[in-house]
């Protein structure tokens, strides 16, 4: 595949990355307060908050990913898609209205309401930690993927280079500009993704007079497997155990949008619970918008591109979405669509360094270490302190990871956040009974079942695509873990309380009442 | 609203944001008898009465769209209008449902939800 001109790609990015980092600088000056650093000053309206959950949601994974999906397989990649986006009705009926009411900066916060303080907030730090470590990883190797498609590097020093620039610009974001920063810069990548996206929709659209139709049949006889893309299962449908391992893929989509924790902190950045109500209203019509697009490109790039092209391509599916934008509009669309997609990147492991920092100072080093009694500023400087370790070792992560087949550890993150927190959130905010054995039993159990499962299983080893081809000790036959984990984290979290005596009945009130009405909760500071 | 007054302590033994932030402290017991009054309880049912079963709805039928995908193939190729199937169709039926159930949960949550909360929210700040 042409790659264009490389030095347009570069250009367009830096460009994005000066004027993002003013922006960052700028906002940095009005970062007074402790509580700044993790919530911006809670000023973002519910539509900048939604812009901004967007950018940090849909990641190079689903733009790439999704459109690569849908071209060589069409129907399968709508499928993929579909759940990215229904999970977040979890989030707008169950989640963040009453998540924003009761927390204050981490997800721990809300988990840690009612129950005893270290034993939950060590558990929910866990997961936290965990989830990005691993979304982190795949970031970052994809990072390095998208270098050897986009910018012609093939050689590892090339990568390496790219990977750790990346890995400094985000740290350089989240240090200066703490959350404010880090809000603008997911706000400004979403804007220009679902922009770049949108503008190619309609231009496919049009040439093919705005019929649906007429754009399918097209991929249809340019596809291989002809009408097979518009049926089900041209992808998943390979053996019974594809089949169930796609089920199981959904449930932790479905279930795990909610439960990833740099998307439930970025409801603490609004004024209010109506707020975050609007902001997850503005996020599923931009998500949704977005993923309606996807299967449009997917679609054309199959007939514009061609399925030969897109599998000899370096990036093999992930090569669909530019090698259109090159057919469409040439090198500067090209150039355009790759450094959205490096900006993509970037806005995403900006939000997760951001949250694992939280999490790590606010609820490990001052919940756990210092029992609450840390002053804020010490807090604020640990969290600093631990945004550049986390961006060392996912760069160093990432090095590493660059040359494996790492794709599955998005997926991976989505089956931990369904089975180590959704159950926990959903029954502290719900169900009366609740307490600190079943959430640690929940989180745990969820945690430590999706990672033994994932372990054992085929994308690991035993089979040619695994992470380590060579050798073979799978016993479990999914590609992911929820189908099994996702149940065993809600029944240990059953099953934690009904055998604990614990219950705090004045907090129940408390959290059920704040829940509910938002008495007590923070406003925006004073702006 | 000022800048965190005391800053951030949310921690062993203290709820989180129950020390900050609020205009006003409520104690325990002002909390319990809110729990307890008829209004209270009729915000919490009719918020629950509108998205437990929402939640029920929209999961059972991805999760039929899902299962139809993977397990009944044939039927989702069924040809309905031009190139588009029933599974096509179904799945931008996905997308249909989930903006209007966004939609109907915002209408509700603003007619019937938000008016009773603030009442309680503003009882509560106002009577410490």
């Amino acid at each position: 595949m042409d790659v264009g001109n490389p030095w347009v790609n570069i250009g367009i990015f830096l460009v994005f990355v000066v004027v993002t980092l003013v922006i960052v600088v700028r906002v940095s000056r009005t970062t007074t307060s402790v509580g700044d650093f993790y919530h911006g000053g809670r000023s973002f309206s519910g539509r900048q908050n939604g812009v901004a959950i967007a950018g940090d949601y849909l990641s190079a994974a689903s733009f790439l990913g999704i459109v690569g999906a849908v071209a060589l397989y069409g129907y399968d990649g709508l499928l993929y898609s579909v759940g990215f986006l229904v999970a977040w009705l979890v989030a707008l009926l169950l989640v963040a209205e009453p998540l924003r009411n009761t927390g204050k900066y981490t997800m721990a916060d809300v988990l840690s309401f009612r129950m005893r303080q270290r034993p939950v907030r060590t558990a929910a730090a866990t997961s936290t930690l965990a989830i990005t470590f691993f979304y982190l990883l795949a970031q970052m190797a994809g990072a390095g993927a998208l270098v050897s498609l986009l910018l012609g590097v093939d050689s590892t020093a090339g990568q390496s280079a790219v990977i750790a620039v990346v890995g400094a610009l985000m740290i350089v974001y989240v240090m200066i500009g703490g959350m404010k920063g880090t809000t603008w810069v997911q706000i400004i990548k979403a804007v220009l993704l679902i922009t770049a996206v949108g503008v190619m929709t309609v231009w496919i659209m049009a040439s093919n007079g705005f019929n649906l139709s007429a754009l399918l049949g097209r991929a249809v006889d340019s596809h291989p497997d002809g009408a097979a893309i518009l049926e089900p299962m041209l992808q998943y449908g390979t053996s019974g155990t594809t089949k169930i391992g796609f089920v199981s893929l959904a449930i932790a989509l479905v279930f795990g949008a909610a439960g990833l924790p740099h998307v439930l902190m970025r409801f603490y950045t609004v004024p209010s619970a109506k707020e975050a109500r609007k902001s997850v209203v503005w996020a599923i019509a931009l998500i949704g918008f977005f993923y309606l697009c996807t299967l449009v490109l997917g679609y054309a790039a199959t007939y514009l591109v061609g399925v030969d092209t897109i599998r000899d391509a370096p990036g093999g599916s992930n090569a669909a979405a530019p090698a259109l934008a090159y057919e469409l509009g040439g090198t500067l669309l090209l150039g355009i669509v790759a450094a959205v997609a490096f900006a993509t990147i970037l806005a995403v492991v900006a939000g997760l360094t951001i949250t694992a920092s939280a999490s790590f100072a606010h609820d490990v080093y001052n919940g756990v270490l210092k029992e609450g009694k840390a002053t804020p500023e010490n807090e604020v400087k640990v969290a600093r302190r631990t945004a550049v370790v986390i961006g060392a070792i996912s760069i160093v992560g990432g090095i590493l990871a660059a040359e494996q087949n790492v794709a599955f550890l998005v997926s991976l993150a989505f089956a931990i956040a369904a089975s180590a927190n959704l159950p926990s959130i959903l029954f502290s905010l719900y169900w009366k009974r609740f307490n600190t054995r079943g959430s640690t039993w929940s989180i745990y159990g969820g945690l430590v079942s999706a990672l033994v499962l994932i372990a054992f299983s085929p994308v690991v080893s035993g089979s040619e695509t695994a992470m380590i081809p060579g050798a073979d000790f799978a016993w479990f036959p999914l590609t992911n873990p929820a189908i099994v984990s996702v149940p065993l984290g809600f029944l240990l979290g059953w099953l934690g309380s009904v055998t604990s005596k614990e219950h705090d009945e004045a907090k129940q009130a408390e959290m059920e009442v704040r829940s509910m009405t938002g008495a007590g909760a923070e406003r925006a500071a004073g702006h | 609203m000022t800048h965190d007054p005391k800053g951030p302590q949310p921690h062993a033994g203290t709820p989180p944001a129950a020390d900050v932030g609020g205009p006003a402290q409520v104690s325990p017991e002002e909390f319990r008898a809110v729990q307890g009054s008829a209004e209270f309880q009729r915000l919490r049912s009719s918020f629950r009465t509108f998205a437990f079963p929402m939640t029920a709805a929209f999961l059972v039928w991805y999760l039929a769209y899902v299962l139809l995908s993977t397990y009944a193939e044939g039927l989702m190729s069924t040809p309905v209008v031009g190139n588009l199937n029933l599974g096509l169709l179904v799945g931008l039926g996905q997308f249909l449902s989930t903006f209007l159930i966004t939609w109907a949960y915002v209408r509700h949550a603003n007619r019937s939800l938000d008016p009773v909360a603030s009442r309680l929210r503003a009882e509560l700040e106002g009577e410490a």
